[in-house]
């Protein structure tokens, strides 16, 4: 089997517009998957609502496409009634960070063991670009017309704080890197996050000075900073440079964790 | 043998759930309901069963619902307040057909109201809550007794018509101790599983499809969106979203009569008390306080789908009486299937109605 094997054919072609990160995101994740040697039929995939939440339609496991935002309170509830199932959610910036942050921050606490996979296109694509709690200082969008004013939600640092036990950042540019994280957090007990961002051409580099497909994967090429090169900066005193976004692995731990099979 | 017990009405539709094989029970505390939650924190992980209190009453339902798809027997239990936090996932659990069970232990609205005080005011928002057309089974118990009686009946009705089925409790019921008798066995009807070579939603004769349990190789997509019957999405098919809103109310709609759960007294009556939950007691005590063959009653114990053929029963009606704990809600369905006059006697405040007040509408009769 390769990772192309985990697609549900009949349900081709998707719903993505050309040019959305989206797609990478669920190819590294069906590649890490593929991976791990897991069985279709013992992999249950799990999302809210949104363009990330409508990948698991498009794969052949068992998948639950729940309400906005409560994507990890459903997997909460499969992983515990019957943890021999491998779970996977994936969710989006608007779905976790926005109506679903309750319910992320208790999913790490619990330290469930899911693996969740946010594509975080800093933007509410599904519904026509408005701001997200990721959308950058300044950024435009529908509802932030002047730009975005709020400051941003650090998802994986929320991560950490909230103590899921695998925490990582890549973007849809660094394949090979998200790849590896995922696999990773699969082969993690308890809970783990990776987060990807993603290129949402359509509803965000439109309005924001990135309108080839190009251009936005060159800004998540460019604009991001190793965390371990952010960690040797800061014992050497320098000043981390504060538009660039770090990425890399913030956490591998093993604390308690619940919904692990025997 | 069957047991004797002295119990509160919370304890005992806990262990009428334990009763009906109810292995996971996803939950938040919330006056009235909460003893609920601490029985089954203390029972179900003895019984290799799942307890969790989840972070709110959104991620409880959703607990039970994601659980229900892994074959569970799943429920939660709540008041007025979580019970308006459900409504998008009881709406989900409708979509998608989802076997659970939901109690609520009604306590005196709008907002936090009275937290300890009974009411019966949730009963058109377990009907109509959730956005959209749907239809729902309500059960109502009047006595501890039927606490544990009617909660074991709701997750065999779940399972059968898949849907989430709701025990509208109160606070009058859920904290009055009394005597119950505890069976030794309860009837227990699976839910009927999805047989190969069949599409996961096609309802079949009766309108419910067999269900595809996770982990069992279905590869079921389910979604809130609207589906077909491969439970794929086609939100935007008139005619596969009318197909599929038509089967999920005329599934439960359709069998309303079998549904129905209820009790007769003096059939050949000319005024008739219409009861479910707690003035049914009372009515009982008016009625054995004031014997008389003129006086009828129909006691409901399941009040969704509305059973309306039952009121025919009463031939010689006149007069429909209808004490609630509410300012008149079923009253409403008793008025609709009857050209009858119908009198509304609503009380709120979170007391019972008492005996005297019911009898002094009877001495008032013409």
């Amino acid at each position: 089997m390769t990772f192309l094997d985990w697609y549900r054919e009949d349900r081709l072609p998707h719903i993505y517009c050309t040019g959305c990160g989206n797609g990478t995101v669920i190819n590294c994740t069906l590649e890490a998957v593929e991976q791990m040697g897991w069985a279709v039929d013992d992999t249950v995939f799990i999302s809210g609502i949104g363009c990330s939440s409508r990948a698991p339609g498009y794969i052949k496991t068992d998948s639950l496409h729940t309400t906005h935002g409560r994507a990890l309170a459903f997997a909460t509830g499969v992983k515990l009634a019957n943890p021999r199932l491998n779970v996977v959610v994936f969710t989006g910036d608007g779905d976790l960070a926005a109506i679903g942050g309750n319910h992320f921050i208790h999913a790490c606490r619990r330290n469930v063991d899911l693996t969740v996979v946010c594509m975080n296109n800093m933007i509410y694509g599904m519904t026509g670009g408005q701001g997200s709690p990721c959308t950058p200082v300044g950024a435009i969008s529908t509802t932030t017309p002047y730009g975005a004013a709020e400051p941003v939600f650090d998802l994986s640092e929320l991560a950490v704080t909230a103590g899921a036990n695998y925490v990582a950042r890549w973007t849809s540019y660094h394949v090979k890197e998200l790849t590896k994280a995922v696999k990773v957090g699969l082969e993690t007990p308890g809970f783990s996050f990776i987060e990807a961002l993603t290129q949402c051409p359509t509803a965000y580099g439109r309005r924001n000075k990135l309108r080839q497909v190009s251009d936005m994967i060159n800004y998540l090429r460019t604009n991001v900073i190793l965390i371990q090169k952010t960690q040797r900066m800061r014992e050497r005193g320098e000043a981390v440079p504060k538009d660039k976004i770090p990425v890399g692995e913030f956490v591998r731990r093993n604390r308690p964790a619940m919904g692990v099979p025997k | 043998m069957s047991k004797i017990e002295f119990m509160q009405g919370n304890t005992a539709c806990a262990e009428g759930a334990l009763a009906a094989g109810c292995n996971f029970f996803g939950g938040y505390p919330i006056t009235p309901s909460t003893e609920i939650a601490e029985h089954m924190a203390r029972r179900l992980p003895k019984k290799d069963g799942v307890f969790i209190q989840m972070e709110d009453e959104i991620a409880s339902i959703a607990a039970v619902i994601g659980a229900s798809w892994t074959g569970a027997r799943a429920m939660t239990a709540t008041s007025g307040p979580g019970f308006s936090l459900m409504m998008e996932n009881i709406g989900y659990a409708v979509m998608t057909e989802t076997p659970c069970v939901i109690v609520n232990i009604q306590r005196g609205g709008p907002s936090t109201g009275q937290p300890t005080m009974g009411a019966q005011g949730d009963m058109l928002q377990c009907r109509f809550g959730s956005h959209g057309d749907y239809s729902t089974i309500a059960l109502c118990p009047s006595s501890a007794q039927e606490m544990y009686d009617l909660t074991v009946k709701a997750f065999n009705l779940a399972d059968r018509f898949r849907l989430p089925v709701f025990v509208m409790s109160d606070e009058v019921i859920a904290h009055t101790r009394e005597r119950i008798t505890i069976p030794d066995h309860v009837e227990i009807v699976p839910r009927r599983p999805l047989e190969k070579g069949t599409l996961p939603f096609h309802g079949g004769d009766d309108g419910v499809p067999g269900f595809p349990e996770f982990g069992r190789g279905h590869g079921v997509h389910v979604t809130g969106l609207t589906h077909d019957e491969r439970g794929y999405p086609e939100a935007t098919d008139p005619h596969i979203h009318e197909t599929l809103v038509r089967r999920l109310v005329s599934k439960v709609e359709s069998a309303r009569h079998d549904i129905a759960d209820y009790e007769v007294v003096n059939p050949d009556a000319e005024t008739v008390f219409v009861t479910y939950g707690p003035p049914t007691r009372t009515v009982k005590q008016v009625m054995h306080d004031h014997p008389d063959d003129n006086v009828g009653h129909l006691h409901l114990r399941i009040v969704w789908p509305f059973p309306e053929r039952l009121l025919k029963i009463f031939t010689n009606a006149k007069t429909f009486i209808v004490p609630e704990m509410n300012m008149g809600q079923i009253v409403r369905e008793v008025e609709r299937h009857t050209c009858l006059p119908v009198i509304r006697v609503p009380k709120l405040g979170g007391e019972l109605h008492t005996p005297d007040e019911l009898h002094k509408l009877l001495e008032a009769r013409p």
